[in-house]
């Protein structure tokens, strides 16, 4: 038996035991699918392709099942991504399967962003597991898984050649998902044209460095199925949920009037090898893919973005503890640095206005002397001026006592000459 | 959210399993199994026994035969294979513990240990560059009670107590052939009612759907603690050969399920709840050691009393990654700065505006009075106009008064003059 990962892995610290009865760990694989089973499983697609290549009900044929929808138009402004979830069970087996189908892919006039809206889906899907992945307090087992396992790439049966819509759209995704191209509609190409067709398209993909999903062939059981199906890439698909009476069975077909293309009939089309490598040989791989592969880089990329390292300068390694307070020591540095520079600002205002303040009430002080010191003019006018009034009253004074003293003086001298003159007035009036 | 719905023919999803059983074969499976206990008990022949093979050996000793004089925690690794699945076992032994004449602290090493491999985990989790993980982690303690058919000894309680939970522990009872049926039942009542009132929490084993299974289950149960008996040597028996213990009153055979519970516990241990234990130790015990040293690094230095200890408190912490809670950090501090800001802002104001208003104030107090002063002065002028008018008018009157006296004067003396001039002198 090959060795196995973990036997690589122990390498050189273990040794081999020999048994000398069953132990019974060989059940070991069975538990593991117990628990599986009882967990349930869960599978993502996404279809991306034009409008109108049979998409929905490439789904619904794989499935056996009529998915929800109606046929969407042509007038989408942009392209979206619908998603659905369903419930589905087959034996003891429970499948969360969720079916995204891109709208309006290859609607518009510009076609430039038509990429953009599918990627980030993809990269919300990863950012969602991220998240819950760095909690501090999860619950990973119970973690409804949304990344996308597989994305079915619906080509337009043109014949020709891969659309450079279809070669931009792919060169972006795969790096992020399980890239299967299929030909859509594939009964409209006849059997040379299809060979010329996935030639031309595998040469394209190649040329342009667009990284497809490989089935795996490392594992010995699967590994020659798997890579005689490689070699069929891109399959060529037809798609019915209508079902035609051929022989005495019903099958799946679409009835032309030159014929009856029989959806399961290996020789019309693949259909049956994509549904045998999606679902029942790989669909476990292509989860695993996603996982280990998609994801981690997904991961990696927005861990170093956030400026996580593995190692330091030194090239020594990191323990998560201390990546986690150098981080913290740098936010808080930050943040302290905002609250002193903000408080440095209000001081600086403050010092300011203060100032300015001082300046009105200098000025102010100011402008009163200078009325104080005006008024203090007027004042001693004043006063000199009552002074001036007063030293002339006085003078006045003086003045008039004077003349009353002569008078008075003069009066009680000629008083009596009056007296006598005014008797003799008197009486000469009567000579 | 998500709608049920009916297939209308086979589809082959149904093969998930075997996907997944292939898959895993390829990997290969790990476990890692701890035996603790004093020396003397079996430990080394039970798990020769249990994994049919010679784990330890004269060349590879068990624990008991290498005495030491602290407790250490060592580590064998081998490698089996069995109907094309192949097991990296781990056995980590404890030589040492218990044999001390002072036994404190005796289990620190092996919290050290355990420990230390989720912190390996933890890392390696946690890095960037991440590859497939070997998982060291400790999956199961296997506890060997001594046979003393009392009841548990002080230290197997405090042992199960500090380490229940980081590991899954199934405690045994060992060398179960020195006890009768009896005694043994006793002595497992005994202990399991000290287990629950020393509220130990051992390892559980999980309920079931299916009958049959939980009716095993049940079975388990029932027998807890399990009483084991080992032996390194075959013997010949009633015709079979068997793993055995030979006494001169009978051979006590390992798997016999009337003699001990051996057969149950491998049944247990390797056959059916294997899984479950890596279930357990990954879903449970990692992640609680992993949220505590989570939650320990990221309320460094901001809010001590939120944590120490505390991991039960708020939901808000717990529920997101180190990272998100920094941009929420980061957003409580924005708002904090802005409400901040708006409160200086308005402080500010205030007392420019208490400022602008002292000012005013004393604008208008000085305004007021330098009109005061001004009423006043000018009243004072119109004072001393009036009294200089009053007094120009006296004077104008006094001296047209005296101009009239004057006159008079001057009238009478000229009258005088004339009537001296009449003669009329006498």
């Amino acid at each position: 038996m090959a060795a196995t990962e973990i036997a690589r892995q122990a390498g050189e610290g273990a040794r081999t035991l020999p048994l000398s009865g069953h132990v019974g760990f060989d059940s070991m694989p069975d538990q593991l699918v117990n628990k599986s089973v009882n967990h349930g499983f869960c599978f993502n697609i996404l279809c991306v392709g034009e409008t109108g290549l049979g998409k929905s009900t490439l789904m619904d044929t794989l499935f056996n099942t009529k998915f929800e929808g109606e046929p969407n138009q042509h007038n989408q402004p942009g392209v979206q991504l619908k998603s659905n979830t369903y419930e589905l069970q087959e034996s003891n087996v429970r499948l969360k399967l969720t079916i995204v189908n891109t709208v309006g892919f290859g609607d518009q006039i510009n076609k430039e962003d038509s990429y953009k809206s599918i990627v980030e889906f993809i990269d919300t899907q990863f950012e969602a597991y991220l998240q819950e992945e760095l909690k501090i307090k999860r619950t990973l087992h119970s973690y409804h898984d949304t990344r996308v396992h597989a994305c079915l790439y619906f080509i337009a049966p043109t014949g020709h050649s891969l659309k450079s819509l279809d070669l931009v759209t792919m060169k972006k995704l795969d790096s992020k998902v399980n890239i299967i191209p299929i030909i859509a509609k594939s009964d409209a190409i006849s059997k040379s044209e299809l060979t010329k067709f996935k030639i031309k398209i595998t040469s394209e993909l190649v040329s342009n460095g667009v990284q497809i999903y490989q089935f795996p062939t490392d594992d010995e059981t699967v590994a020659e199925i798997n890579s005689t199906m490689n070699g069929h890439l891109p399959f060529a698909v037809v798609g019915s949920t209508e079902e035609v009476k051929i022989g005495n069975k019903m099958v799946k077909a679409r009835q032309y009037p030159w014929g009856t293309v029989q959806v399961e009939n290996e020789s019309h089309c693949d259909f049956v090898k994509l549904r045998e490598m999606l679902i029942r040989v790989n669909m476990e791989d292509l989860r695993e893919q996603t996982h280990t592969r998609h994801y981690e880089l997904y991961r990696r990329c927005k861990l170093e973005e956030m400026g996580f390292k593995d190692t330091d300068p030194d090239s020594k390694p990191f323990s998560l503890q201390e990546t986690y307070e150098a981080k913290r020591n740098e936010f808080m540095g930050e943040l302290q640095k905002k609250e002193e520079e903000m408080r440095q600002m209000f001081v600086q205002r403050v010092k300011e206005k203060e100032a300015e303040l001082k300046e009105a009430e200098k000025e102010l002080h100011e402008k009163f002397d200078r009325l104080k010191k005006l008024h203090q003019d007027e004042k001693k006018k004043l006063e000199d001026k009552k002074k001036a009034l007063d030293d002339e009253l006085n003078v006045f004074k003086q003045k008039k006592t004077a003349a009353e003293l002569l008078q008075s003086q003069a009066q009680q001298a000629g008083g009596s000459t009056t007296l006598k003159r005014d008797k003799e007035r008197k009486n000469s009036g009567f000579l | 959210m998500a709608q049920q719905k009916n297939l209308e023919g086979y589809v082959g999803f149904a093969s998930l399993p075997n996907q997944v059983y292939r898959k895993s074969v390829k990997r290969g499976f790990e476990f890692t199994l701890m035996v603790v206990g004093e020396s003397g008990l079996g430990k080394s022949t039970l798990i020769n026994s249990l994994f049919l093979t010679d784990l330890y050996s004269a060349e590879h000793p068990g624990p008991s035969h290498r005495v030491k004089k602290t407790v250490q925690v060592e580590q064998t690794k081998v490698l089996v294979k069995e109907g094309g699945v192949q097991l990296l076992l781990t056995v980590v032994d404890t030589p040492g513990f218990g044999d001390a004449v002072d036994n404190s602290n005796c289990w620190q090493p092996v919290i050290d240990h355990i420990d230390s491999k989720f912190e390996d985990y933890l890392n390696a989790e946690s890095r960037v560059n991440r590859r497939q993980m070997p998982d060291s982690r400790v999956h199961c303690c296997l506890y060997f009670i001594a046979p003393s058919g009392h009841g548990l000894k002080p230290l197997d309680i405090e042992f199960m107590k500090r380490l229940h939970e980081k590991v899954n522990i199934i405690p045994l009872i060992a060398k179960a052939d020195t006890l009768t049926p009896e005694e043994c039942q006793q002595f497992k009542k005994q202990i399991m009612r000290e287990i629950q009132e020393h509220k130990i929490k051992i390892y559980e084993f999980p309920d079931t759907d299916d009958d049959e299974e939980e009716k095993l289950v049940k079975k388990i149960k029932d027998c807890l603690p399990l009483a084991v008996v080992g032996s390194n040597t075959i013997i010949e028996a009633n015709g079979k050969r068997v793993r055995g213990r030979q006494y001169p009153w009978g051979v006590a055979e390992v798997e016999n399920s009337d003699h001990c519970d051996f057969t149950i516990l491998r049944n247990m241990l390797i056959r059916t709840h294997m899984q479950d234990l890596k279930d357990v130790t990954n879903n449970v015990h990692y992640e609680n050691y992993r949220s505590r040293k989570l939650a320990a690094v990221t309320c460094n230095g901001v809010d001590n009393n939120r944590t120490k200890g505390q991991l039960t408190k708020l939901d808000t912490v717990e529920g997101m990654s180190p990272l998100a809670q920094m941009e929420e950090e980061r957003r409580e501090h924005v708002a904090k700065m802005k409400k901040m800001e708006m409160e200086m802002e308005q402080v500010f104001e205030m007392k420019v505006k208490e400022k602008v208003q002292k000012l005013r104030d004393s604008e208008a107090e000085l305004q007021r009075r330098h009109e005061q002063m001004k009423k006043n002065l000018e009243a004072q002028h119109k004072e001393l106009e009036e009294k200089r008018r009053q007094f120009e008018e006296d004077r104008a009157h006094w001296e047209a008064q005296q101009r009239l006296v004057e006159q008079q004067k001057l009238d009478a003396s000229r009258t005088l003059e004339k009537n001296k001039k009449k003669g009329k002198i006498f």
